[in-house]
């Protein structure tokens, strides 16, 4: 027992090492700070790409976000540092990819196959109605199928 | 067989999209700044702190701009093509070094050869994020106007060297 609560503290003093390392001040302004993680993390890091600029500890992330966080503090708007990363590093280090012609299809393509799909399925769903035939049943087929209904039940006994 | 016909196709062409997308390399981002003008700069000389490098001062030449650092492995791989650039005297070789220390820098260009006609420091990683700067190496061809040509991201290899920056050297030194 005592050993498991020297082994939990040992976590917990490693999770407090952790969260040291990853809590670096961007700005002594917390309101800045909010701004400049909001825009991070609509931002790429492109030195790990699959990272958001707020998330990365990779050198050029923290050099952006202080680029950022300048810019703020100069009175720039979202928008205009966002213009001026774009500017360099092009909209790949933008997570939200703008509507432009290149990028069309991966805005609409999945709407555009969701039509394709309800199209294809609309037609399947008809072409298997027409299959069922309407014909009513003849004298003949209706005195079988009455057999049929009556034979079963004993069968199932049998 | 006409069953499958229509799931093969869309599979083929599955397949064939995936294996183009398998042959991109992920790291190599489109650069917005190709044919755009090259960012000015005014940096400390590495050699000459005293003295400052401008990117203006070189209009008229077709140059290239090498991103290095002392702490970039990649740099090591791509450096005997360097000094092999700078022997050949086929295109000015300038260097930016990449937030690095002036003695580290010095250390290994004394240590392994100096190919640049001379280095620019940045130091803080200013510059380099006005160039758009992610992974060193990077090698960007500016021409005479002062124009973005052409931009290498990681190491030139020979053949990079021999089929694209060359010959674009030629045709913008005309």
């Amino acid at each position: 027992m005592k050993r498991v609560g020297l082994q939990l503290l040992l976590l917990c003093l490693g999770f407090v090492a952790l969260s040291a390392q990853q809590a670096r001040p961007l700005a002594d302004d917390p309101e800045l700070e909010k701004r400049v993680m909001a825009l991070s993390n609509e931002l790429r890091c492109l030195v790990c790409q699959n990272e958001t600029l707020a998330a990365s500890q990779a050198d050029l992330a923290v050099d952006l976000r202080r680029e950022i966080s300048e810019q703020m503090k100069a009175g720039k708007s979202d928008k205009e540092i966002i213009a001026f990363l774009t500017a360099r590093y092009g909209d790949f280090v933008l997570y939200r990819p703008r509507v432009t012609p290149t990028t069309y299809l991966l805005w609409f393509g999945p709407f555009a196959l969701l039509v394709i799909g309800l199209g294809v399925l609309y037609r399947y769903l008809k072409q298997r109605r027409e299959l069922i035939s309407q014909e009513p049943l003849s004298p003949e087929e209706r005195r079988r199928a009455e057999e049929l209904l009556k034979a079963a039940p004993e069968k199932e006994l049998a | 067989m006409s069953r499958f016909a229509i799931p093969l196709a869309v599979f083929v062409v599955l397949v064939a999209f995936l294996a183009i997308g398998l042959g991109h390399d992920p790291r190599t981002v489109p650069s917005p700044l190709i044919n755009q003008p090259a960012p000015d700069f005014r940096l400390a000389q590495l050699h000459e702190p005293t003295k400052n490098f401008t990117a203006k001062e070189m209009r008229g030449q077709v140059w290239l701009l090498n991103v290095w650092a002392s702490w970039c492995v990649s740099c090591r791989e791509e450096h005997p093509l360097l000094v092999e650039i700078a022997r050949s005297k086929a295109v000015p070789l300038y260097g930016l070094d990449y937030k690095d220390t002036r003695e580290d820098a010095l250390a290994w260009l004394t240590e392994s050869g100096n190919p640049y006609l001379l280095s620019a420091t940045d130091t803080d990683g200013r510059v380099g994020i006005d160039y758009g700067v992610y992974g060193v190496p990077e090698t960007y061809l500016i021409d005479k106007e002062g124009v973005v040509r052409y931009k290498q991201v990681g190491p030139i290899t020979p053949e990079i060297l021999e089929k694209e920056i060359l010959p674009l050297v030629k045709e913008l030194s005309k």
